[in-house]
Formats: structure tokens, sequence, C-alpha cells
């Protein structure tokens, strides 16, 4: 059995990371990040703009290497094996100059899951069946982030990362991917978002991380993080104002 | 203007009768063309996606020397070919000097420059774009490479195209290295030289009309699948 099979759904929790640093052009942009992720459900990533939330994003999937500090899935060490039971949703999402349900059986392919059936089924899903043969890049921009998503979805990812999947989307868009969202979430996905949008974060979130300036100002379930949150600035965050 | 119309007929009269000697040379540019680039894109293509995909020491140079090259003077590339041809230079004893073998290598060395330059920048624009997608997914270096390609591949057929153009309307090289026979390496290029320097300027401007006549198609096609492409943003 391969590395891959062997790495059943829930095998890459707890996320532990481990003083987690980064800078880029000698500004520190991730300052030693500590904290632990675990159980299902949705995490997510909060913090004014510039607070380096999509760079931890990235540092967690393995898209950007660290300076120092380490994440570590399930006690194990990044690899290609942990990797590919991952999916990434990016804020732009690139778009295979293909047709639509060609970009979804490519990402199925790289997998070995490239049944067509399957894959119809996934754009079923995100309400795009109809736009099957369509050329991908003529999509709509909430179009173009739900076939990004079914792109993601198809290899059944232990752990999702979504980055501002929904920002500048129309509400039907935005209501179809936080859908997917919950349903994959119960089917057991681990699914960590960034996102600017604190009803959305308080419609799918758990527990959320707080960054503030590159280091991590709070980690707390989302209910006592609405209601009470910890840091000066995630409370300024929350009232509306502009985080210095 | 007479002249203008008169070769433009004696153009057509020449097609339209299929004349033999035009057929020759035709079928010999078209040939001689087409076999350089198909041998520059089998070596051009794989070196502008190794230079698109990969970094390393030198790369940066190697990309300037490839766009320069672009540049590179057909009668300098005809007297180095010729050089190394001719009898007593190191390949003399392949024979090949005056033939159209040698036209292929001279218009080959002229147009694999551009093959490789402009598909390493179609590719490293793919490479840019679909980057980050790609190490998500953990794409194979060599997966990633055939989905540029495909991806790709209405921009690199202009890519062809233009060194197709560059191949059929080439003379400098090819005259030095073919040296016009006739029934041998005459192309429609050498013989519109040829038959400029006889006074025989019908004829000649007669053959610069087929000539145009398929540079045109050639852009016009690269034009019509552009566009087309476009229309499907698939560039």
């Amino acid at each position: 059995m391969s590395d891959i099979a062997n790495l059943a759904l829930n095998c890459l929790l707890p996320i532990t990371v481990d003083s987690l640093s980064l800078a880029l052009n000698d500004r520190v942009v991730i300052d030693r990040i500590t904290c632990q992720i675990k159980g299902n459900g949705i995490t997510a990533i909060m913090g004014p703009n510039g607070a380096g939330k999509s760079l931890f994003l990235r540092c967690l999937h393995g898209l950007v290497k660290p300076d120092s500090g380490q994440v570590r899935f399930a006690g194990k060490p990044p690899s290609q094996a942990i990797r590919q039971r991952q999916s990434m949703v990016f804020q732009a999402p690139t778009i295979l100059r293909r047709t639509v349900l060609a970009n979804l059986l490519f990402v199925a392919r790289q997998r070995g899951v490239s049944n067509p059936q399957t894959s119809r089924d996934c754009l079923a899903q995100l309400r795009l069946d109809h736009l099957a043969e369509h050329p991908a890049r003529l999509l709509s921009g909430g179009e173009k982030q739900r076939l990004a998503l079914a792109r993601a979805l198809i290899i059944k990812p232990a752990i999702l990362f979504l980055d501002e999947p929904t920002s500048n989307l129309d509400p039907t868009s935005v209501e179809t991917i936080e859908t997917n969202l919950q349903m994959v979430s119960r089917q057991g996905t681990k699914i960590i978002l960034v996102t600017h949008d604190l009803g959305q974060a308080k419609r799918l979130a758990g527990d959320v991380l707080f960054l503030n300036h590159g280091s991590l100002s709070e980690h707390n379930p989302a209910t006592s993080f609405f209601k009470n949150p910890d840091s000066k600035a995630a409370k300024t965050y929350l009232a509306g104002n502009l985080v210095l | 203007m007479s002249i203008y119309s008169d070769s433009f007929a004696a153009a057509f009269g020449l097609l339209a009768t299929a004349d033999s000697d035009l057929m020759e040379i035709l079928y010999l540019s078209i040939n001689v063309s087409l076999l350089s680039l198909a041998l520059s894109c089998s070596i051009g293509l794989p070196i502008g996606a190794i230079l698109a995909i990969r970094q390393f020491h030198g790369r940066d140079a190697l990309v300037g020397i490839f766009n320069a090259l672009m540049g590179l003077p057909p009668v300098v590339v005809g007297l180095l070919v010729y050089l190394h041809l001719s009898r007593s230079g190191p390949f003399g004893w392949l024979g090949l000097l005056y033939t159209p073998q040698a036209m292929v290598i001279a218009q080959m060395i002229l147009i694999t420059p551009i093959i490789i330059a402009l598909s390493c920048q179609v590719l490293e624009d793919m490479h840019e774009g679909y980057k980050d997608f790609f190490d998500s997914l953990v794409v194979p270096k060599l997966a990633a490479l055939v989905a540029y390609i495909v991806d790709a591949r209405y921009s690199l057929m202009t890519v062809v195209l233009a060194g197709f153009g560059r191949a059929v309307s080439e003379v400098g090289a090819v005259i030095i290295v073919g040296g016009n026979i006739d029934h041998l390496t005459r192309v429609m290029t050498t013989a519109i030289a040829l038959e400029t320097s006889k006074g025989e300027l019908e004829l000649a401007l007669a053959l610069g009309f087929v000539l145009l006549s398929i540079s045109l198609a050639v852009n016009f096609l690269a034009q019509w699948l552009k566009a087309s492409a476009k229309r499907r943003a698939y560039v």
C-alpha cells in the first residue's frame, strides 16, 4: 500500500506549529508562531491586512518554507505524501486554459481518480454541471472560485486550506461555497480558512486564530473569540476599528 | 503600375498552369523550410521549456544570448556554415555544400534561437501563472511541462509559424551554402535574387508575389489561430 493510501483521512491531525518565523526583504512577516490545530471542523485565520495570514497558510501547506520553526502533521514532518492529502484554494484561483470539466479531470488525474462521472458529480455539487464543456477562463469570478473548490474537493483531501475564497463574490456563490465547506467538514475534512469576513467566520468556524503583525495574538474557540476576545487587537478588529 | 499588374498576371499564370520550374522551386522552398523548422522545433522547444521552468546558474545569461541570436545576420550564418561544410572545413568530408541539406542546416541555425527564445517566453509565463497551483497539487515536473505545452498550444503554434516565416523568406544564408543551382538548390528567394540580377523583373516580381502570398497566408493563419483561441480565453 502506498504512503498516500496509508494516510487515513484524519491521521494528519493535530497540526503542530512550533515557533514558525519568516522574514521577507528583512521584514519579519511571521514571528515565532506556536499553536496546535486539532479536531475536525473549520479553523478560521483572521486578522487585519498585512497580519501574515496568507503567508502563514502557505507555510502550513508547505508552499512557503519558513526561516525557522516547523510544522508537523500528527507528529510527522511535511512530506510529499502528506501534501498529496491536502488541497488549497487560492484567493485568485489559477484556471487552466481548458474546459471546466478538463480542469477538474486534470486535478483528478494527478491523484489517479479520473472517473468522468465522479468529476461531473463534483461539478453538480458546486452547481457547475451545466458549464462542464464551457471554456473555464470565461467563467464569472464566483464560478471560477466554485471550480477551484470543486478541483480541491475532487481529491477528497484530509486538510483543505482556503485563502479568502469568497472575497468579492456574489451571495449565491458564497452560499454554495459555504454549504459545501460545511458538508465536507462534516464528512471529516479539516478546513483551515483565511477570511476577513466576520459573518463568514461566525457562520463556519469552530475556532479562530487571530494574527496581528505576524504574531499569533490568540487562538480560541469561535464562540468565546467573538463574545470575549482575549487580545486588545482582536477587540479593536471585532469592533470594526483600525488595528494599528 | 503596369509592371505590378503584369507581374501579378504572370504570377497567376505560372501558378494556374502549374509551371514545372515554379513548382519545383516552390516544392524545394517549402520542403527545406519545413524540414529546418521541424529540426529547430525538436531542438528549440525542449531547450525553451528547460529554460522556462528550471533555475540554474547562468540561465539568465543563456536566455539573453538566445534573445540576441534571434537577430543573427543570415549572411554570417551562411558564411560560417560554408566554412564548416567546405572541402577544407571540419565537415567537408560529408559533401553537403551546395545541397538542400546544407540549406536546411543554415536555416535551422537561424530559426532555432527564435524558437528557443519565443517558446521560453511563452512557457515562462505559463510557469509563473501555474506555479503555486501545481506546487500545491504536487504535479511532477514533466506533467507540469506537458500541461504548459497543452495550455500554451496556440501561442506555441504562433511561435512555430514565426519560425516558418523566417525560414521561407530567408535568402542570405541559403544562397551562400546552396549556391542557387538550378533544379538542385534554387528556392524562391534565391530565384528572385537571380532574376533581379538578370533584369527579369517581371519574373522576379511574380515569384515575389508567390512568396508574399505564402508569407501572408502564414501570418493570417497565426492571426486566426490566436483570435479563435482568444475567443475561448485559451491564450
